[in-house]
């Protein structure tokens, strides 16, 4: 098996999937306030991990496990009711999508691509391209999790100048937060779609609208 | 001793323009009344609190059926506290609320606010499924503790099927008992009330309401499908309240 190996090329931050253009909502925290030392990154990063991070790493395991990934995009597009992330969750999907089938080759990937030309959501492309480089449930929603707290930790040493340091510090203290998530959100995959999560934060839905129609900001989203 | 109570409620056209109500149980701590209704054509239904509930262990469930063609308010008289048992073991409370919606009903659900109090446990689940020309008007408020107390534990989903296939379907979780960062900058930035309202209206199809900000606090989003959510946060229940009522203003039909 080179299943380790194959996570650690999708886990990467210069995989290019275009996830460095986003903050995860980071940039309209830093804004009003709400995020203004490593301590605030940590809070956020965490608040983050168990509300969109467990429902999205959900997703991801669910569509490496094999449910059907049309009916995963709909229980997604349930589960974002704002409108800017359902689009940035969706351009994100046919970014991604473009550099698994490049790398990944697989006919679920172009059967979604073909069903979804517009994008699917990103947590479920990310599952079908972990099943398709051979990874399980479990890894894709190890990617996903990081990436609901890398990208606001990057993001964040770019808006406040935070010493890049301490903000990889905050993320090495919450690996053993993202491990009970990922496994989790493998366990719930395993039930079904039914038992997936729907974990929600009020205040990254009432952001993410206000931050869109920004007319100049330094992230999508 | 925990309770177990399941209040039902059912309306249907009386066949004269009004809506009847061939099935109104009360049950337990959950007592219902008919009241007199704003609106002609329609029933309106006030839950009572006859005793305080729900209590740790307490388990109630509430059941709303409109049939095709029904109008149907349902409110309460004051604000549900969630309190801890006497119990230690008891456990969580659970409030499960049903709604199901026939072609062409109306369901206005309108409760006064949830309260969970310091040391309280309540899981509660609101669950509906609509027919295609269903329309819905729910709304749902958190307080997070009485005036000055800390917030008991709380964990909600909402989850609205239309037509069979999911429209909504969020849960939060805050207070103790909860996951990491309920509080911080990420999820409720420290405000104590919480709210959603969800009108889910067919005639959103031809004209679609656009994404709008209600402020730093508040947002009115268009689901996918003939639905819009609007989520809010504010200090406390009254200027919840506030917000709230001036989206449902915004989405009345002209």
């Amino acid at each position: 098996m080179t299943t380790r190996a194959a996570l650690l090329v999708l886990a990467d931050g210069r995989f290019p999937a275009g996830g460095h253009a986003h903050s995860g909502g980071a940039e309209p925290a830093v804004a009003a306030g709400r995020i203004r030392d490593a301590q605030d990154l940590a809070d956020y990063c965490l608040g983050r991990l168990h509300t969109t991070g467990l429902t999205s790493a959900a997703l991801a395991a669910a569509a490496a496990h094999g449910l059907d990934p049309l009916a995963l995009d709909e229980a997604a597009d349930a589960r974002t009711p704002s409108p800017a992330l359902r689009a940035v969750a969706r351009k994100l999907g046919r970014q991604l999508m473009r550099a698994a089938r490049a790398t990944w080759p697989s006919a679920e990937l172009a059967a979604l691509a073909a069903a979804r030309p517009r994008g699917a959501h990103q947590p479920v492309v990310l599952g079908l391209t972990a099943r398709a480089a051979g990874l399980g449930p479990e890894d894709a929603a190890h990617c996903v999790a990081y990436e609901t707290v890398s990208g606001p930790a990057t993001a964040v040493v770019r808006l406040l100048s935070l010493d890049p340091f301490e903000a990889t510090a905050v993320l090495a203290r919450l690996t053993p937060a993202l491990d009970r998530v990922a496994a989790q959100a493998a366990a719930a995959a395993r039930e079904g779609i039914g038992a997936l999560p729907a974990a929600s934060a009020p205040l990254l839905d009432i952001t993410a609208e206000a931050h869109a129609a920004w007319p100049v900001r330094l992230f999508a989203s | 001793m925990s309770v177990q109570a399941t209040a039902r409620i059912t309306a249907a056209p009386d066949g004269c323009g009004s809506t009847a109500l061939p099935v109104l149980e009360s049950d337990g701590p959950l007592a219902l009344r008919r009241t007199r209704s704003a609106a002609a054509g329609r029933a309106r239904v006030t839950v009572v609190g006859a005793m305080s509930a729900p209590l740790g262990g307490d388990r109630l469930a509430v059941e709303v059926r409109a049939e095709a063609g029904a109008r149907l308010t349902v409110d309460s008289a004051a604000a549900t506290v969630a309190l801890p048992g006497a119990a230690q073991d008891a456990g969580p409370a659970s409030y499960d609320i049903r709604i199901e919606a026939g072609p062409g009903a109306e369901v206005r659900w309108l409760p006064e606010q949830l309260v969970c109090a310091h040391r309280s446990a309540l899981t509660m689940t609101t669950r509906a499924e609509l027919a295609p020309t269903a329309r819905l008007v729910l709304r749902e408020e958190q307080v997070l503790g009485r005036h000055g107390e800390p917030t008991g534990t709380l964990t909600t989903r909402l989850t609205v099927h239309r037509a069979g296939r999911p429209l909504l379907d969020q849960q939060l979780a805050y207070g103790p008992g909860a996951s990491g960062g309920w509080d911080g900058p990420a999820v409720l930035g420290g405000h104590r009330a919480v709210g959603q309202l969800l009108v889910v209206d067919p005639a959103y199809e031809e004209e679609p309401v656009p994404p709008t900000s209600l402020g730093p606090t508040a947002v009115l989003t268009p689901l996918t499908g003939p639905g819009v959510l609007v989520t809010a946060l504010a200090p406390d229940a009254r200027l919840l309240r506030g917000l709230l009522d001036e989206a449902l203003e915004r989405l009345s039909p002209r």
